[in-house]
């Protein structure tokens, strides 16, 4: 029982119509793990997640989330599952501590509702209404709501769009958080960094099939990929790319006696990675 | 630490529905009395009706009865019906819209519970208009208010009966408009005209019978009926079509749009909207 995955799909198969929003999609997310789907809009990353949060039903393949299939979720497994949907701002004329001790009577054993004011960060705020917060504090109240119930398993769809970069930092803190306390958490973004940041690992979605899924250090070969090393050389910039930067580096360290100028050895960054892997597929099905 | 190897079971049984939805109904009044734009339009609107309609129309009708006392019954059961049936047919499709349901489908919640919720505020919203209504127009001198303890009972079943058929189909009727903002354009109309074919505006004897006949298959007539038994002698009673109070048919015509609105919310209604379907 311990040992199944928190999330375990076979061939998820989505269509609306003509349009197949999702094709064919395998992936197993294990208790404890913090897993991002990355994918451009319209990618169908949450037509999956919906389908696996229980407000879709799909057209084709196995899904199982905590042990059931979400199409027929039951309360019990409600109370198991924490979602924080795309859409907010929805109790204007009610305070936030209002709305969080209300969203607490639905769970047999709620966190205190005091804890996770605080630990959104809206202490400052539990009496003010929700209507007169900013983006970034409703989108926390947001998940003050998702993570209330003390969920096994939490869903975050794009939940940090329209965050200033300060808010989105002190976000990441508490997902963290929740993760070294054993919830399983499925995010999705269009965010690389947020994804690098978050997720132990990282599935990019494109065209409703998964096209690659690795660790953010590791993904599209990022690891073993060709480096680029540069230089200042006699007649201006230079660059050399090498599977053996370190070799690379020796050779131009013994060449100029010592410190090579200007040096810099680049990896491929994730949204290097990230472009050729959408750019491929794209190409791909076309 | 906070996972337990045995989880956590839903609270479940009719008293975990009930206080619930107990609790939902507290919430729900809260929030309806913080937006004053809606107990402005609610509750004042029939109160500024009764100012106009109560000063213009200052004549007797047949008895010998002033067209007040025969109207008064009239804006309240308008106001009831707008309370249920307009206020919350128009909210829901709002909620709906904005993705509250859908939050709530997400939810351990029992969808019992958010219609009982419903039904705890929509009875204060009532019993609100109705003091404020009879507050007025007795201070007024437009009503006389009944003396006998019978007709008190009176007005508290109608009350009951008439306010549970118009939130279930102000319920059922939610899912009817296609979008929150079109919710008022589509649901209002409805009202207006129920309340002309209803006899709240002038004596329901004084329509064309087929009027009459179209007005005697929706509930509103008949809750205006209920409450005219109220405010009126019982001579008066000769005066309306069957020439008595007839409070047999008013009780088992309410209960039928009452089912009728069950059945139609448990078969029609949607969590979310069908843009998001």
């Amino acid at each position: 029982m311990t040992d199944e995955p928190a999330i375990r799909i076979r061939g998820l198969r989505k269509t609306y119509g003509e349009h197949v929003a999702v094709d064919g999609l395998d992936l197993d997310v294990p208790r404890g793990e913090c897993f991002a789907l990355l994918g451009p809009n319209g990618a169908g990353k949450t037509t999956t997640v919906e389908i696996l949060e229980g407000y879709r039903p799909r057209n084709g393949g196995e899904v199982t989330v905590l042990g059931l299939d979400p199409a027929r979720a039951t309360r019990d497994w409600r109370v198991r599952v924490g979602i924080v949907l795309q859409s907010t701002g929805e109790f204007e004329a009610l305070t936030v501590r209002e709305v969080v001790r209300h969203f607490a009577t639905y769970y047999p054993a709620p966190r205190d509702p005091a804890e996770v004011i605080d630990a959104v960060g809206l202490a400052g705020k539990a009496n003010a209404r929700a209507g007169t917060l900013s983006g970034g504090q409703r989108r926390r109240l947001d998940v003050a709501l998702g993570i209330i119930g003390r969920p096994e398993l939490l869903f975050l769809d794009e939940p940090t769009t329209g965050f200033d970069p300060e808010a989105r930092k002190e976000f990441w803190e508490l997902i963290r958080q929740m993760s070294a306390d054993g919830t399983t958490i499925l995010l999705t973004t269009h965010y690389l960094y947020e994804a690098e940041a978050l997720a132990d690992r990282v599935g990019v979605i494109d065209a409703g099939r998964l096209v690659e899924v690795g660790t953010p250090a590791t993904l599209g070969g990022r690891d073993t990929a060709a480096t680029v090393v540069s230089w200042d050389g006699p007649a201006g910039r230079e660059s050399i790319s090498t599977e053996t930067p370190t070799a690379a580096v020796a050779k131009l360290s013994a060449q100029f006696g010592g410190e090579v100028p200007g040096l810099a050895v680049a990896r491929p960054t994730l949204e290097d990675v990230y472009l050729t892997m959408i750019g491929t597929s794209k190409g791909a099905t076309e | 630490m906070t996972t337990s190897t045995v989880p956590a079971r839903a609270g479940r049984g009719p008293v975990h529905v009930a206080r619930i939805g107990w609790e939902r109904g507290k919430l729900e009044v809260k929030e309806f009395f913080r937006q004053r734009e809606s107990v402005v339009f609610t509750v004042a609107f029939p109160v500024i009706l009764l100012f106009i309609f109560g000063s213009i129309l200052n004549y007797n009708i047949d008895g010998g009865i002033k067209f007040s006392q025969y109207f008064v019954p009239g804006i309240i059961a308008a106001g009831l019906f707008g309370v249920c049936f307009q206020t919350v047919a128009i909210q829901i499709a709002i909620e709906r819209d904005k993705g509250i349901l859908k939050r709530l489908q997400g939810t351990p919640m029992p969808p019992a519970s958010y219609f009982l919720g419903k039904i705890v505020m929509i009875f204060s919203l009532v019993v609100l208009e109705i003091a404020v209504l009879l507050a007025i127009a007795s201070a007024l001198g437009k009503v006389t208010l009944p003396s006998d303890w019978h007709k008190w009972v009176t007005l508290v079943w109608v009350t009951v009966i008439g306010t549970i058929a118009g939130s279930l189909l102000g319920i059922a009727f939610s899912s009817v408009p296609r979008s929150g903002k079109a919710a008022p354009a589509t649901i209002t109309p409805i009202a207006l005209v129920l309340q002309f074919l209803s006899g709240v505006y002038f004596v329901f004897t004084g329509l064309p019978t087929w009027l009459q006949h179209v007005g005697a298959f929706f509930p509103l007539k008949w809750i205006a009926q209920g409450y005219r038994s109220v405010f009126l002698p019982d001579s008066f009673a000769a005066q309306e079509p069957a020439h008595t109070w007839e409070h047999g048919r008013i009780a088992l015509i309410l209960a039928l749009w009452a089912v009728a609105g069950l059945v139609l919310t448990l078969r029609t209604f949607r969590w979310r909207s069908s843009r998001d379907a």
